[in-house]
């Protein structure tokens, strides 16, 4: 049998189904790649230990014929997701230490699926940036390297940046990620897999730390199409402890793949293509129209013309929700105190200690933009110019059945690029921030490697609650793109 | 959009963020860039357009009256800084 | 009457308009399934949504929301079919997550109406600007370590409805007369219980003062949670003179949240409420709008009691009471329903009599309540018919209910026992008389003579001859008859 950490998560069930491989095996494979990966900087918090124990009850309930429908599939899991009994940081100092006493409903729902967790997965702070540098316990490498240069640290994108690396270079099966502005897709595409966001509502967010509510969206990353699919079938459903949580039925979403997309209408936004879009990106896009017209499907122009407004619009929703959201970290119930004289010093010394710089930068701004006499300029005027980029979408979707865009506007660059000019580093979500104002689903996939040896994502923007249309067409470019490129792996970590 | 050091400081007390004096100019200097940057929105024609603050398109789903939470004072204080003491959370005195 | 306060520039007429914050009666919290009873052990009945544990979400009880629609009906006010939650961002040790889920700009209720009934007899329509709800906040308590503050989060998250009047008020008195109405509405409701100890019912007054006749608004101060009516009135009162002194002496009064001192009967600046708050308000991202159905709301406004005014109407229609009365009797609902049980099929006057009289003296000699009455409402109607048929005389009856208190027998019961029948048989009372008059000739010379006052001394005299026992109209009339002899 090939080594089982570069195994498929489809394949490995039927491996565990056919007993050719049990739980222990696999869940061992993975925290033996996990320790020889840890040069990465993937995992904040590993839990061999009860990855194991949890493998164990895994292969118990197959003996019984009582398994899960993912059952004894290892997963890392992003560290936003509060744990129960796990240490969950959301990588901020103002966390460290904080054991919730619950579980997310997600990886609830991931346990119930069989699942084993391998550890909780680095990220930036409060899932704030992108490029998985702002984290306070280190910056994640990307397991991926410039032909050019070997020795350059690439950022894997963020804020999901341990789980793309992760996945990427086989520490994990499968991991979950969130996404507020790209978080799940600009990694997945600086690390070379597959991420959805899946539409609003889909997921619950119960038990993950906020960072702006009316965005926040859990997801899966993982090495293909399919492997999504399953993994979002076991994420997702109606939680009645999130008022935002969709009433609807899922889908078996792995029936969606391999359908046929001829008659599609793929919507091919012009406002996706500014002067001086990067060639590679704008060449990698070119070649998925024409994968997509081959498999049968029509690309359709269409015009989005409310995205330029879409960055400043996030940018001040976002923060705003931000400001309020980490109000709570304030050093009286959990996490991190730094004592004060009175309780005013408490909270501004505890959380002047807790919050690193871009975190700090986003609560200020927020708190700015909502204070007395800005309300209106900044937020009220942010949040119709949502509803204008929101309108957008529903008119395009009234023509075509799914938008392809890039993921993000270049490849993953090197860590400490980009770090001089906040907003230079927000540009990297230019592509995926509208989809996230409109609540849509959207994909990104692996389309080609670059010049210089580095993946490029495409990504795929569906009606709401039509990730059955997002995956079919998915699964179609995956065929088509045939990626088969894998990093190397452990080139800086020396295993 | 240009802010000055005393409305950093002041939206920094806002949010309980001790920002030290040295800092304020470079921090005022990057808020302002980031004001700059959102600037853009102000060309959107937003006439008669209404706010959206979710894109949930449903109502507000409401739960039954009935206690099935609480209960647990230990696990409430568990993470207290500290610890807790006689059953409460402690933060320096308030003088109302 | 209008209610001024006398300066040495002139007269100063007032301005006030009152927040109350009702606990709404319900068995969970507004958005968790903690418990709300009161009295618990710290921290006891708190879930994480309450203590604000990260990735904590809120989900709306139905029956806050309906008990808003119901007290909102109470008040004859608009009900808001889409309303929205909005976050008030502020730091405060027993507000965990740093700001209260509360409504702003869309409430659940708009404007509404409430009426005072006045000491003099006169009715006002107060008006009534919204009533929103929101979450409370924990408690702190500052007495019980020298330096350290004590959180307890078991009211953090209950529901409260906030009910914001129209500065429509003008005196102390008004301000009680409002704030005494609203408990009785509320309570009629079954919304909240009213309890201002232990807090289910909180003040906040908003004072201002202006020269009598004009009609500017002058800059006002709040005045935060004030727990009984009296020091509610002792406030304002406080508030108003402070005004007119700083006014008169050519000070400007500052817009502030300011504390009452019960035990100096002052109020001060609060230190902590220092710093000008700016509560930066937006729709709450966790939540979306409260859509309500209109035949939600139907089917609630079907179901609304009678409520105090309505009955105080009917009670001085149906029942002939007066205006007074009625109100008395109409403040508590289990008052109102105990006079209607009396009076049923009864002389509704006389009912009223002895609810209000020796049944609430009996009360507050007792310490009993109405709930828990020392004498059954049913007993006391038996009482009063033994009055009608003429068992009993109304003097023999308070003797009868006194030994009603002190056994918990019936009357009639008693009235048999001790022989309390009243003498009805004329000629026993003749008897009675002409012993009475045998013995005092020279008294009934006088009346005879024409002095007619020394009739009810004799009136008295007979009844003490028959032990009290004697019919007092038939003694009337027969002694009148016999002096006419």
């Amino acid at each position: 049998m090939s080594d089982p950490t570069t195994l498929g998560i489809a394949d490995a069930l039927r491996l565990l189904a056919d007993g050719e491989i049990s739980a222990v095996e696999l869940t061992r494979a993975h925290i033996e790649r996990m320790e020889a990966g840890r040069a990465l900087n993937a995992f904040i918090t590993e839990t061999p230990d009860l990855a194991l124990a949890q493998a164990k009850e895994s292969d118990t309930r197959r003996t019984r014929g009582e398994e899960g429908r993912l059952d004894g599939i290892p997963l890392g899991i992003k560290d936003l997701f509060c744990t129960e009994g796990v240490q969950t940081s959301a990588a901020s100092a103002i966390l460290k230490g904080f054991v919730p006493p619950y579980e997310s409903t997600v990886t609830a729902n991931l346990k119930a699926a069989g699942t084993v967790m391998l550890g909780k997965l680095n990220l930036d702070e409060f899932a704030m940036g992108s490029a998985n540098v702002t984290s306070h316990f280190g910056p994640v490498e990307n397991p991926w390297k410039r032909r050019s240069d070997k020795n350059a640290k690439l950022v894997p994108g963020g804020s999901s940046g341990g789980s793309a690396a992760a996945v990427a270079s086989g520490l994990c099966m499968g991991a979950t990620g969130t996404d507020t502005g790209g978080s799940i897709r600009q990694p997945a595409s600086f690390c070379g897999i597959v991420g959805i966001k899946p539409t609003y509502g889909r997921c619950s967010r119960f038990g993950v730390v906020a960072f702006a509510s009316s965005l926040d969206q859990p997801g899966p990353m993982a090495r293909s199409v399919e492997d999504c699919a399953l993994l979002l079938g076991a994420m997702a459903g109606h939680d009645s402890k999130d008022s935002t949580s969709a009433p609807m039925a899922v889908p078996d979403f792995t029936k969606a793949l391999g359908g046929s997309v001829k008659g599609l209408k793929v919507g091919i936004p012009t406002e996706y293509r500014p002067d001086g879009l990067n060639a590679e990106v704008a060449a990698i896009w070119d070649r998925g129209v024409e994968w997509l017209k081959e498999a049968g499907a029509e690309p359709v122009s269409i015009s989005l013309p409310a995205t330029r407004y879409a960055l400043p619009a996030y940018y001040i929703i976002a923060p705003a929700e931000c400001s309020s959201n980490l109000a709570r970290y304030d050093g009286v119930r959990f996490g991190l105190r730094v004592e004060g004289a009175t309780l005013d010093d408490l909270y501004r010394e505890t959380r002047a200690a807790g919050f690193g710089a871009e975190v700090r930068r986003r609560i200020l701004i927020g708190t700015y933009v909502l204070s007395a006499g800005y309300y209106d300029a900044y937020y009220n005027k942010a949040q119709k110019v949502r509803r204008l980029i929101a309108d957008d979408f529903a008119r395009a979707f009234q023509n075509v059945d799914v938008i392809l865009t890039p993921t993000a506007p270049s490849a993953a660059f090197g860590i400490g690029e980009k770090s001089d000019d906040p907003v230079t580093m927000w540009l990297n979500d230019i592509f995926t921030i509208p989809a996230s104002l409109a609540g849509l689903p959207g994909l990104s996939l692996p389309a080609g490697l670059n010049q210089d040896g580095l993946p490029l994502g495409l990504q795929l923007i569906g009606r709401p609650f039509d990730e059955e249309t997002v995956f079919r067409v998915a699964a179609a470019m995956e065929k088509a793109a045939d990626f088969t490129a894998k990093p190397d792996l452990f080139a800086a970590g020396g295993a | 959009m240009s802010l000055d050091r005393t409305t950093v400081r002041a939206i920094a007390n806002l949010a309980r963020i001790a920002v030290p004096d040295e800092d304020l100019d470079h921090l005022a200097g990057e808020l302002s860039n980031i004001l700059t940057f959102v600037e853009d929105l102000s060309s959107a024609d937003t006439d008669g357009i209404e706010p959206m603050s979710s894109v949930a398109a449903m109502s507000l789903p409401m739960r039954d009256d009935v206690v099935t939470d609480g209960g647990y004072a230990d696990k409430v204080l568990a993470n207290a800084p500290g610890g807790a003491t006689e059953g409460f959370f402690t933060v320096p005195k308030v003088v109302e | 009457m209008t209610y001024l306060i006398e300066g040495e520039t002139g007269e100063w007429e007032l301005v006030i308009g009152l927040e109350v914050h009702a606990q709404v009666v319900s068995n969970a919290k507004l958005f968790s399934g903690a418990a709300t009873r009161f009295g618990a052990e710290p921290n006891s009945q708190v879930s994480f949504i309450d203590a604000g544990f990260p990735g904590m979400l809120p989900v709306i009880n139905r029956v806050c929301v309906e008990q808003a629609v119901r007290t909102g009906l109470g008040l004859k006010a608009k009900i808001n079919l889409t309303s929205v939650f909005a976050r008030k961002n502020y730091f405060y040790a027993d507000l965990p997550q740093g700001y209260q889920i509360s409504q702003y700009e869309q409430p659940i209720v708009g404007n509404g109406t409430l009426t005072i009934d006045l000491a003099d007899g006169t009715s006002k329509v107060i008006g009534i600007e919204r009533l929103h709800l929101e979450q409370d906040a924990g408690k702190s308590m500052h007495d019980q370590h020298p330096t350290r503050s004590y959180i307890d989060l078991n009211r953090s998250g209950v529901a409260l409805m906030e009910i914001v009047s129209k500065p429509d008020l003008r005196s102390p008195e008004e301000a009680g007369a409002y704030i005494a109405k609203l408990r009785s509405i509320l309570r009629y409701l079954g919304t909240c219980d009213g309890n201002m100890q232990e807090g289910s019912l909180r003040c906040d007054a908003n004072v201002s003062v202006r020269p009598k006749g004009s009609d500017e608004l002058r800059t006002r101060c709040e005045i935060k949670n004030v727990n009984s009516i009296r020091f509610v009135q002792q406030a304002i009162e406080y508030e108003a003179r402070r005004h007119v002194e700083v006014y008169e002496s050519g000070g400007t009064i500052d817009q502030e949240t300011r504390l009452f001192d019960s035990s100096k009967g002052e109020t001060r600046s609060m230190r902590s409420k220092e710093h000008a708050h700016d509560y930066r308000y937006f729709p709450d991202p966790d939540l979306l709008p409260l859509v309500l159905d209109p035949a939600m709301v139907e089917e609630i406004g079907r179901s609304l009691p009678e409520l105090p005014d309505e009955k105080k109407d009917r009670f001085v229609h149906e029942y002939g009471l007066s205006a007074y009365d009625a109100g008395v009797l109409v403040a508590e609902q289990a008052s109102a329903d105990f006079f209607e049980t009396v009076a049923k099929g009864r002389d509704s006057k006389l009912a009223a009599n002895w609810v209000m009289g020796d049944f609430f003296g009996a009360l507050n000699a007792t310490g009993r309540t109405v709930e828990d009455p020392p004498v059954s409402a049913a007993d006391l109607g038996a009482l009063i018919d033994l009055i009608k048929d003429g068992t009993l005389s109304g003097r023999l009856a308070k003797d009868v209910f006194a030994l009603m208190l002190e056994t918990g027998k019936a009357p009639a019961v008693l009235v048999e026992e001790k022989g309390l029948r009243q003498v009805t048989d004329t000629s026993a009372i003749e008897a009675a008389i002409d012993q009475v008059m045998a013995a005092n000739p020279d008294k009934v010379a006088e009346i005879k003579g024409g002095k007619d006052k020394l009739m009810g001394w004799f009136v008295g005299q007979v009844m003490k001859a028959t032990q009290g026992k004697a019919n007092p109209a038939m003694v009337n009339e027969l002694l009148a008859n016999k002096m006419k002899d």
